[in-house]
């Protein structure tokens, strides 16, 4: 067994005649946390799908944990854990029934144990006996969660597991995903969170089905040379600013953020010069600002072609 | 692919799952116990159908005073209501056709002379079988009137066509329907029936529903194996059909008096081994379908062949041989022959044998096609 939770090389998935999933090659070494980003409808969750054998990809090979991805997907099955996007626990059992059902469904010996263990460490003994689909949206997506870690999985795969979670309990699970990680359990994890992915130990940026690029997020940030400039100043004159800066050649994309705007180009001299105009205005305080990885993987999606339908 | 071992803790869990969920479900509950009940008030009326009054024609070639006694005598049976005298026999099958009346009395020509003499002439009685609870009644009255009707008239030197055979023969020819269904064919029916309806259609949605609800996702990611999910779903089914079952028998005995000449735990095994049966298929539909609705038809699809082929509706004798062979697959059709065997018959294992093989057959490969056609994946 090498070093690898997940070693896959060239899977491909197609839906018919729509390519959803091109030539992906992933390695996630034990005890990392593997970030997985990308626009809506980029293949993330049939990616993930195909990992843990829910999927069989096109053609392609790899292990998950040291398992053939096509043909030990049972062995693959009892050592995942797989949270799904969508809430998939069963919404006419209680919290404690479903808990119960996972735990025998993985044959834990130590059931009566782990599911009280479980429910306390989520704060939910109290409310044991609710049905799940009575839960709130992130009551639910933190119960889904706890259901994927009851057995005691070696690899996690998470598809938007926090998903309209607050941020109490999105820094708590942070917590819990470095402290599995450290205790050598690897994690992929899908999100559409910035300070998310910052806290990933790497990142893969996949668009329409590619796998654009992969590293820490230093690597990522780094890896295409943006300059961004940051424009503060009163609503009215912001307004009207931005406007005229789309579209100008030399700038890729502007962001606003509240009282601010970000503006972000590829080539810095071009940038610069195409701002000086703009730079007159008394109103408004200019100043250079660091590219963000949202200001990447903005940038690094609409190169690529084919987008969804 | 590696192996693995049939695990009855995962079976168990799928059990556990499947009653709880069907506990809260309310709706198919209330199905439940709702489909005999009203199934049972619905047919429960045909089988004490008496029919009375129902609508005659009549071809009267001779108008004597025999003739007369007879029609006479039909009327007031009560079965028959002589509403219009007809001139010739298309005018007969034109009323019969148009079900404008339910009989048609052809009294020959010369009828009261052949009478008296002897030649026990034939009185011949058309009926609309098609409706065969309707006529049962009314022809078997017909037949009591023959030997009593002309009593009165058939005195004096007579009097020796009276008492020995009766003086005329009543031919019946039950029309669309030569053999005709008993009462008694109605409670094996219906209980083959509402098992077949529920049992396939309630496991048919049984794995749609997962499907529908995205909770397929989750089953599928863990170690389950197909065969521990399909058992394990159709497990509390079986259950249910036995209380269906139990509720129809406690009907049929108390409120129709249908006889039980056999083995009552007889009946229940076979009964047991009828559900497994259609849990199968409807487990096997709920692999193919997508969604519930496809599962739905495919079970209408079913059901309709089911009733029509198996005997329960028209005479499995009846019917051509390709039919009969198409209707020897079904399941229903050997569980009416074993039910009105035990019930009515008395019948033992041995006897019961050749139409029990045929439902274990049908049972083996149906859910070996589930199991083939089992999705493994999402795809
Ligand atoms: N079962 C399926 N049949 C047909 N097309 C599918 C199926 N599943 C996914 N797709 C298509 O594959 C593409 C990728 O979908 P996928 O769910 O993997 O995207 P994603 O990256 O997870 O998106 P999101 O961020 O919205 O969750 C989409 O265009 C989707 O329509
Ligand atoms: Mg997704």
């Amino acid at each position: 067994m090498n070093d690898y939770a997940i070693d896959v090389q060239g899977l491909n998935k197609s839906f018919g005649k729509k390519h959803v999933v091109k030539d992906f090659s992933l390695q996630v070494k034990r005890g990392e946390i593997y970030g997985f980003l990308g626009p809506n409808g980029s293949g993330k969750t049939t990616s993930i799908r195909m990992l843990c054998g829910l999927l069989k990809p096109d053609s392609g090979s790899g292990t998950c944990l040291g398992y053939d991805v096509v043909r030990e997907t049972a062995a693959i099955k009892r050592e995942v854990g797989y949270m799904t996007q969508r809430f998939s626990l069963w919404e006419d059992l209680t919290i404690r029934e479903n808990l119960d059902f996972v735990a025998r469904m993985y044959s834990m010996t130590d059931r009566s144990t782990a599911v009280p263990a479980a429910l306390e460490q989520l704060g939910l003994t109290e409310r044991r006996d609710q049905l799940a689909g009575a839960l709130s949206g992130g009551w639910k997506q933190r119960l889904a969660l706890a259901a994927c870690m009851l057995h005691r999985p070696r690899l996690l795969l998470l598809d938007e597991p926090t998903a309209g979670v607050d941020p109490q309990a999105r820094r708590d699970f942070w917590e819990e995903i470095h402290a599995l990680a450290a205790g050598g359990i690897s994690v992929l994890v899908s999100t559409h969170y910035m300070d998310e992915a910052e806290r990933c130990h790497r990142l893969a940026y996949i668009a329409y089905g590619s796998l654009l690029a992969t590293g820490t997020p230093d690597e990522v940030l780094h890896r295409v040379s943006l300059s961004t400039w940051a424009v503060s100043g009163p609503p009215a004159p912001l307004a009207q600013l931005a406007p005229k800066l789309h579209g100008l050649p030399a700038i890729a994309h502007v962001t606003a953020f509240g009282s601010t705007l970000h503006v972000t180009g590829e080539d810095e001299a071009a940038l610069d010069q195409a701002l000086a105009p703009f730079r007159a205005d008394p109103q408004l305080s200019w100043r250079r600002a660091e590219p963000t990885l949202e200001d990447v993987f903005i940038h690094l999606m609409p190169k690529t072609n084919g987008a969804p339908q | 692919m590696t192996m693995q071992a049939f695990s009855w803790s995962r079976w168990v869990a799928i059990i556990v799952k499947e009653f709880i969920q069907l506990k809260r479900d309310r709706l198919t509950f209330g199905m439940i116990i709702g489909i005999p009940v009203l199934q049972l008030i619905l047919f429960g009326y045909a089988i004490n159908a008496d029919p009375k009054r129902l609508p005659t024609a009549v071809l009267a070639a001779d108008a004597g005073p025999y003739s007369r006694s007879l029609l006479a005598a039909m009327q007031t049976s009560g079965y028959y209501r002589i509403d219009r005298f007809v001139a010739n026999e298309a005018e007969i099958d034109e009323l019969l056709a148009h079900g404008r009346v339910q009989f048609a009395v052809t009294i020959p020509e010369n009828f009261g002379r052949k009478l008296v003499r002897g030649e026990r002439p034939a009185l011949l009685l058309e009926a609309d079988a098609s409706d065969p609870a309707a006529v049962g009644n009314a022809v078997a009255a017909l037949g009591q009137l023959a030997n009593t009707a002309l009593a009165r008239d058939l005195q004096g030197p007579l009097a020796e066509l009276a008492p020995r055979a009766p003086p005329f023969d009543v031919r019946i020819h039950r029309r669309y329907n030569p053999e005709g269904v008993t009462a008694y064919n109605i409670v094996p029916g219906l209980i083959g029936t509402i098992l077949t309806m529920t049992m396939v259609l309630m496991t048919g949605l049984a794995m749609t529903r997962e499907r529908e609800r995205g909770t397929f996702e989750n089953l599928l990611s863990t170690p389950a194996l197909p065969i521990e999910v399909m058992t394990g779903k159709i497990m509390p089914y079986i259950l249910i059909g036995l209380i269906q079952v139990t509720l129809i028998l406690a009907a049929a005995l108390l409120l129709f008096e249908v006889p039980m000449q056999g083995n009552p735990l007889l009946l229940y095994l076979v009964v047991s081994l009828f559900i497994a049966a259609n849990l199968s298929l409807g487990i096997t539909f709920s692999s193919i379908a997508r969604n519930q609705l496809q599962a739905m038809q495919m079970t209408f699809f079913f059901f309709l062949p089911s009733i029509l082929l198996s005997g329960f509706m028209f005479p499995f004798r009846g019917m051509p041989e390709w039919a009969q062979w198409l209707g020897s697959v079904l399941p229903l059709t050997h569980f009416l022959l074993l039910v009105r065997g035990i019930m009515l018959k008395g019948n033992t294992v041995l006897d019961l044998l050749p139409h029990l093989w045929p439902i274990m057959l049908f049972m083996v490969v149906v859910i070996g096609i589930g199991l083939a056609l089992y999705r493994r994946t999402l795809d």
